[in-house]
């Protein structure tokens, strides 16, 4: 703990946090600083990344035409999330800036906010709760069930569920990592005999999975932002 | 083996339990989707978009499983 017992109190997950925002910025900073109309390597792998949140998420799940109001805040979702997840399999740091509570929450405060904020202006109010609470196209006693299950699901469900996502995630590859790697610590150098050779499959297993990590770190920040663009083409859309 | 003998916690076998659901979702899930590309692989990119949104539904009910672990 750097600073502790004041305000400025930080531990080993906010520094990574830091870290990971610092370097996030250089890369883009970089990437933006030396954009060209012929582009480079680099720019190329930035304007790849960019363009995947854009054509890939945006314009397909939202539609061509409404969706480039949307790009800068699933493009800051998508890379604050990838960047905060990737260091989870980054040597020295060892541990995803996304598995304490406080990021994924904040992550889906945004989107939860962004997507009502969308359906107030594109309904109204009064027209947005109409389209989400009460769905047209269904007998009237069906309201009876149909309404406390759209409340509970688009206004308590949905950001839970992104929170509880991108955590567990997180919690559950660092543990997968620390059981192999532990493993193979306490095979090689406190188990007898035969046992030791174990450590070896452990060392493997423990290989496979930070691969595996690189690969889950990609595809929550992918599903982070595909929701948020559901959500938010949900509540757009009229019904 | 006497089976009334074991003793512990229901909570040792509970996220084996709360994960059974969700892997056969998966499971149907993925399988339906490797259907559907097969028979119309022209509409490929829409099914994935929507696999993986279906994905994050599933997975959900079974991150809820590992979480609850810790709070209860």
């Amino acid at each position: 703990m750097l600073f502790e017992g004041t305000v400025f109190e930080l531990n080993r997950i906010i520094l990574i946090r830091i870290l990971a925002t610092l370097v996030l910025v250089t890369l883009f900073w970089i990437a933006a600083s030396r954009a060209r109309l012929v582009p480079n390597r680099g720019q190329n792998v930035a304007e790849m990344a960019l363009d995947f949140v854009r054509v890939n998420i945006a314009e397909d799940i939202i539609g061509k035409d409404t969706a480039r109001r949307f790009v800068p805040l699933l493009t800051t979702i998508f890379f604050a999330v990838l960047a905060a997840n990737i260091t989870g399999v980054v040597p020295g740091l060892n541990i995803a800036s996304s598995s304490l509570i406080g990021f994924p929450l904040v992550m889906a405060v945004i989107s939860f906010v962004a997507f009502i904020v969308v359906g107030v202006k594109a309904h109204g109010a009064v027209g947005y709760l109409r389209t989400t609470l009460f769905p047209s196209g269904v007998p009237w006693p069906v309201y009876i069930i149909l309404t406390p299950i759209e409340l509970i699901s688009t206004f308590i469900l949905r950001p839970a569920t992104l929170t509880i996502r991108l955590l567990v995630n997180m919690v559950a590859g660092h543990l997968l990592l620390v059981l192999c790697f532990g493993a193979t610590h306490y095979l090689f150098f406190e188990a007898a005999g035969a046992l030791k050779a174990v450590g070896a499959v452990t060392l493997a297993a423990g290989f496979a999975f930070t691969l595996f990590e690189i690969f889950i770190a990609a595809l929550q920040a992918y599903i982070f932002t595909l929701l948020s663009a559901v959500y938010i083409s949900i509540s757009q859309e009229s019904h | 083996m006497d089976v009334t003998g074991i003793t512990g916690n229901i909570a040792t076998i509970g996220f084996g339990l709360a994960a059974l659901g969700p892997g056969i979702g998966l499971g149907i899930m993925v399988a339906k989707t490797q259907e559907a590309t097969a028979r119309q692989p022209e509409v490929a990119g829409l099914l994935r978009t929507n696999m993986f949104i279906a994905l994050a539904a599933i997975e959900a009910l079974g991150l809820i499983g590992f979480a609850a672990g810790f709070v209860f």
